[in-house]
């Protein structure tokens, strides 16, 4: 068991061509992903790697070969076309790698999303992907660092993704799905669409999530598993010393009008019953702790 | 990225936002040449100086005066304005120097109202808001009196609907006409621009019932630089750190702060959450960031050579810590350019290093066989601790 992807899951590349795309994609075969199409609108007809089949249009990728999960790696003046091509094909999981889309792009994505009624779902954009250890990997995240097992981590950000799953491995402690959401302003799924899933998901016992500055997702999801969540859910909040009204890297991560502090959401996940890491140093010993 | 009010006028105008009439000045002699074509083209004597900078409260600061003795008093009030040091609330004790100018026509003013779109990222829509209550902080008024602000989210579908500017109209107490005029002017300006902010504080009701933008400040979202050229041109350097606009120049992502340790590290949430680590380990020993500083993903050693230089130059900085979890970024990259840039610079302050993930061992060799003064720390935590034992604070 694990969620929304597995050794079943095929995967289609958009943008497979382009330096990014072309890199990850191998990345990802490597780690066992079964990559069965790409797409780069004008390319079609040629093979990625000798063995991928290339097509022009998603819906032509998807009737081919099946494909039921995607991931974006178009830059960002086509990215937002690129997600909508893929909902267009009703494909059920899309992962939006691309940094630096519009937001007002992503206003228009999001309506659309909102439209299709759970047909797709969403990942990203701005984020490192998703990965079932030892089954798929969609995104750029290191595979090595991974071990099959039974934390799920959800996160707005990659690198400190990278640091939970470091330090749960490193405590022997496997993972059965790690997901990071992006750190953009407007965006797919949030925190409590992914902690329902682990709520719901038999292999997931216990759960890493990682907020940061800027927004109310972290406060949407400790209401979430306040009245919901059955299993231990260890926090950690980057951002407490970062200054109101700059921008901390990600077009999210910003505190502004006095919203989205650090303490204003550690106040509310421990109130829903979470344990906030002290440090970042801290994250797996804290679930281990609750477990 | 921010612009001035008189650049956000300029697009009011534009998309048929009613704003007085006015004009930039660069110079006491053409605030003085303003003032007295302003003068020609009202038939009044009454002008406002105001000074353009990107922070907000310049009238409580002193940037703002009316002259009512037409140009000559003009031109005493540019004087005094244009080079002032103009400290507000936004600006940070030491204020911003004023540059330009903006002459702009006194109107007989009967209310001060306030608008504002923004995004909502909760609802992840355009959100009007509309108060009576302008010209003051909104941020106050949202705090004390929230049941004074008005707000509507706009379907992107749709556009902002004939009912919502009426609603928000209707609140005000403003003609409902001329406010849907207004407020559609201004969404189309909002998406079209690719605005993350767009605010007018205050937005004024005059004697004879027509409303007008009074300010107009304006953000815009950095993501869509690329189907906008013309945003280099209303860029104004003077208004941004030196050293941020080095490091966005060359792909990097870089905030000054107020501490003494220089952070170099991959990824905005690691790099936040270093920053937040040192502050627990050195709060007590007066050991603090000095930097936000992101790499990156995909930084070449080119990019963290140049990183590693803009801290090593910082006279504030008295200690480096380097923290990397490699996914896309190899440690070895990351390692050769630190090394090459403290070669070339000298390494004069205590340097902690943690590196892990990608390519991490060979990484470890290149800081090994550098020469350097390095200390390596196993995890974050101990990074921390090393680099406030380095400044001489913890035990």
């Amino acid at each position: 068991m694990s969620v929304l992807v597995d050794k079943n899951t095929k995967l289609l590349v958009q943008g497979i061509t382009g330096s990014a795309g072309s890199f990850h994609a191998k990345q990802c075969m490597e780690y066992g992903t079964q990559v069965v199409a790409g797409v780069t609108p004008g390319r079609g007809g040629e093979k990625f790697e000798q063995k991928v089949p290339v097509f022009d249009t998603v819906k032509q990728a998807v009737k081919a070969t099946g494909a039921n999960a995607s991931v974006i790696f178009v830059p960002p003046p086509g990215a937002a076309d690129a997600i909508l091509e893929a909902f267009d094909a009703e494909i059920p999981l899309v992962v939006c790698i691309t940094e630096g889309i519009p937001v007002m792009d992503m206003i228009k994505v999001r309506r659309v999303l909102e439209g299709l009624d759970g047909k797709s779902r969403l990942i990203g954009p701005n984020c490192p992907g998703i990965i079932t250890p030892g089954q798929c990997k969609i995104g750029i995240m290191p595979g090595h660092i991974h071990k099959a097992g039974n934390v799920g981590v959800v996160s707005r950000s990659g690198t400190l993704t990278y640091e939970a799953v470091g330090q749960l491995t490193a405590l022997g402690i496997g993972q059965s799905t790690c997901i990071g959401i992006g750190g953009d302003p407007v965006g797919g799924m949030d925190f409590v669409d992914v902690l329902t899933l682990f709520n719901e998901d038999s292999s997931t016992h216990g759960v890493i999530m990682i907020g940061e500055i800027g927004g109310g997702a972290e406060e949407r999801g400790a209401a979430y598993i306040k009245a919901n969540m059955k299993k231990p859910v260890a926090c950690f909040i980057a951002g407490t010393t970062a200054p109101p009204g700059k921008r901390m890297g990600h077009a999210g991560a910003i505190i502004s009008g006095g919203k989205g502090t650090a303490a204003a959401k550690m106040e509310a996940l421990v109130a829903a019953g979470c344990k906030i890491a002290p440090t970042p140093s801290d994250m797996a010993t804290t679930l281990k702790s609750m477990m | 990225m921010k612009i001035h009010e008189y650049q956000g006028k300029e697009l009011f105008a534009k998309y048929g936002v009613p704003i007085p009439k006015g004009h930039p000045a660069f110079s006491v002699d053409e605030a003085e040449a303003a003032a007295k074509k302003l003068i020609e083209e009202t038939k009044s004597n009454v002008v406002v100086v105001k000074a353009q900078i990107h922070a907000g409260g310049r009238g409580k600061g002193g940037g703002v005066k009316v002259a009512k003795g037409g140009a000559a008093e003009a031109k005493e009030l540019a004087q005094k304005i244009l080079g002032m040091q103009l400290v507000t609330h936004q600006t940070g004790p030491e204020g911003q120097k004023v540059r330009r100018l903006y002459i702009e026509q006194g109107l007989p003013i009967k209310r001060e109202l306030y608008l504002g779109a923004v995004i909502d990222r909760d609802r992840r829509r355009i959100a009007f808001m509309a108060s009576t209550e302008g010209g003051v902080e909104i941020e106050k008024v949202a705090a004390e009196t929230p049941e004074k602000i008005l707000t509507v989210h706009v379907d992107p579908v749709v556009g902002i609907a004939g009912y919502q500017a009426r609603e928000l109209a209707f609140g005000l107490g403003v003609d409902p006409k001329r406010f849907t005029k207004l407020v559609g002017a201004l969404y189309e300006l909002f998406v079209k621009e690719d605005c993350s902010l767009c605010e007018i504080n205050p937005l004024v009701e005059l004697d004879d019932g027509s409303i007008v933008a009074l300010d107009a400040k304006l953000n815009f979202d950095d993501n869509a630089d690329f189907r906008h050229p013309d945003w280099k041109k209303l860029f104004d350097k003077d208004e941004e750190d030196p050293v941020e606009m080095e490091a966005k120049e060359v792909g990097l992502n870089y905030v000054s702060l107020d501490g003494n340790v220089g952070c170099l590290v991959n990824g905005a949430g690691l790099a936040m959450a270093t920053m937040d680590i040192i502050k627990h380990a050195g709060e007590k020993y007066g050991v603090a960031p000095a930097n936000f500083l992101d790499v990156g993903g995909g930084a070449n050693q080119e990019q963290v050579t140049k990183a590693f230089k803009m801290i090593l130059r910082s006279p504030k900085v008295k200690a480096i810590f380097v923290n990397i979890f490699g996914g896309i970024m190899k440690c070895d990259v990351i390692a050769s350019g630190v090394v090459a840039a403290a070669k070339e610079l000298g390494l004069k302050v205590p340097l902690v290093v943690r590196l892990e993930g990608t390519n991490v061992e060979l990484g470890r060799k290149i800081l090994n066989e550098s020469g350097l003064a390095i200390q390596a720390a196993t995890t974050m935590a101990d990074g921390a601790q090393k680099i406030v034992a380095a400044i001489g604070g913890a035990k």
